[in-house]
């Protein structure tokens, strides 16, 4: 406390210059019955960055990210002073699982994001946008929606031979998703980032319109729990 | 009506652990052993459009104690009461970390309020750890319930009122499968608990249900008994 009160009455361009490192603990629980999260990316970083930003369209990064779960993209695109924790769960963070409690040294660093595809999608991710990191030491929830990024039409369609690349689910790692649908739609209107509709489904293995299983593959908002203890 | 716990109407009355039966009534908390009654009056208000809520359910207990986690397998006493709403396992539970348990009289229909009174007798110690847990079955479904576990009330003063919105959670031990047969709500009419677990064994947020509306044609739920998040709204006010 002495010292947010010291900066407090500091000039400005002073405190800035003064930032200090903040020591922060962070958590994530996958909340859903059936949904497997990509490698969890959290990021520190400034006040003005974003991963992603609603209504507005995917970075190429961001598409990357949402199509595949490929992260490596969102770090290259990063500035200098970002700090980028990759893969905090070690691969796939199963339904209901929780990640290992992963200590991050935030640098300069005053805000936080978090992404991660959720499988089997086509284009939803998990999303944390900019939250202000608090400065008083404590323990702090908060509770993740489910995005779309609006790059890729939601076909359900699961198509392990392009592992994304192209248009498809690129994975079901539950392995209780079918083959050989139709396709629940050939359109996607809204092309900015969104909340995710949520998977369509279909109670088909092997036929009707969507590969993903209406039983299992769905979700209600938040899809994702994060706690961060700041110490 | 086989969601309904008949033993409801005889149970509705806390009931205190043994070891705090011998303590009663002091109206002073500086000896660390004297106690103090606290109550609490619940109302939870159902927002979905056809899912009649189970008789609440609620506790009072430690930060030691909690009705479920998140990755991990139910209870059976848990499970007993979100695949059938019947609450009387959890009711007759004993734990030294529950202080009381109370039962709500009846189901609550969409719409509708319920209300009950929970109070218990505690020590310093004890109100300085104080939690509640509340939960009710929504009964056209599977194994969905509502609720919510370890709230604080440690700070809660006289008068005063908390409020929360509900998730739906899936206790995970019964596959949502919507067949006819197995949800035991007025939709069907079917099977409440069944020991036989066939689903994923951990609790985890529902995902919802699918209905024939949206394709499903085996299943006995349609469009009405679809929910999302929050399912109902919680309050809490200590009387005493």
């Amino acid at each position: 406390m002495k010292t947010k009160f010291l900066l407090s009455i500091l000039p400005l361009s002073l405190a800035s210059a003064m930032a200090f490192s903040q020591s922060i603990d962070v958590q994530v629980t996958n909340l859903t019955h059936g949904m497997h999260f990509t490698p969890v990316l959290v990021s520190a970083h400034d006040s003005n960055t974003h991963l992603f930003s609603s209504g507005q369209a995917a970075t190429a990064a961001l598409q990357t990210m949402a199509e595949g779960g490929n992260t490596a993209a969102l770090i290259a695109a990063s500035a200098d002073s970002v700090v980028n924790t990759d893969n905090i769960a070690a691969g796939l963070l199963a339904p209901s699982a929780s990640s290992p409690v992963t200590a991050i040294e935030t640098g300069a660093n005053t805000h936080l994001s978090i992404v991660a595809m959720m499988l089997p999608t086509n284009d939803g991710f998990i999303g944390l946008d900019g939250w202000k990191i608090p400065t008083e030491a404590g323990s702090y929830t908060i509770l993740l929606n489910s995005y779309d990024a609006g790059t890729e039409v939601n076909d359900e369609i699961v198509d392990t031979v392009n592992g994304g690349a192209e248009d498809g689910i690129p994975a079901a790692p539950g392995m209780n998703a079918g083959t050989g649908a139709s396709g629940v739609t050939d359109m996607e209107s809204n092309q900015t980032v969104h909340i995710h509709r949520g998977n369509t489904g279909d109670t088909s293995l092997t036929a009707g319109i969507s590969d993903v299983d209406s039983r299992i593959h769905r979700w209600l908002n938040p899809v994702a729990k994060v706690v961060v203890t700041v110490k | 009506m086989k969601y309904l716990n008949r033993k409801a109407g005889t149970l509705a009355i806390a009931i205190l652990s043994a070891s705090l039966l011998s303590a009663c009534g002091s109206s002073s908390n500086d000896n660390a052993n004297e106690t103090d009654t606290v109550s609490y009056d619940i109302t939870v208000t159902n927002l979905t459009s056809n899912q009649p809520l189970s008789p609440l359910f609620a506790q009072l207990h430690s930060s030691e104690y909690s009705a479920w986690k998140i990755g991990s397998a139910a209870s059976e006493n848990l499970e007993i009461l979100a695949e059938g709403g019947d609450n009387s396992a959890l009711l007759n539970a004993q734990s030294s970390y529950v202080y009381s348990a109370v039962s709500g009289v009846g189901a609550i229909g969409p719409g509708v309020g319920g209300m009950l009174s929970i109070e218990a007798d505690v020590n310093s110690e004890m109100s300085s750890d104080l939690k509640l847990t509340l939960i009710s079955m929504l009964v056209n479904t599977n194994d969905a319930f509502v609720g919510k576990t370890g709230m604080d009330l440690s700070s809660l003063a006289v008068g005063q009122t908390v409020k929360y919105t509900l998730p739906t959670y899936d206790s995970g031990t019964e596959a949502n499968s919507e067949l006819a047969g197995t949800i035991p709500g007025p939709a069907d009419g079917g099977e409440g608990f069944n020991m036989a677990r066939d689903d994923v064994d951990y609790v985890a947020r529902h995902p919802g249900v699918v209905g024939v509306d949206q394709g499903y044609s085996e299943s006995v739920l349609n469009s009405t008994h679809g929910f999302d998040s929050p399912t109902a709204v919680l309050t809490i006010t200590r009387t005493e």
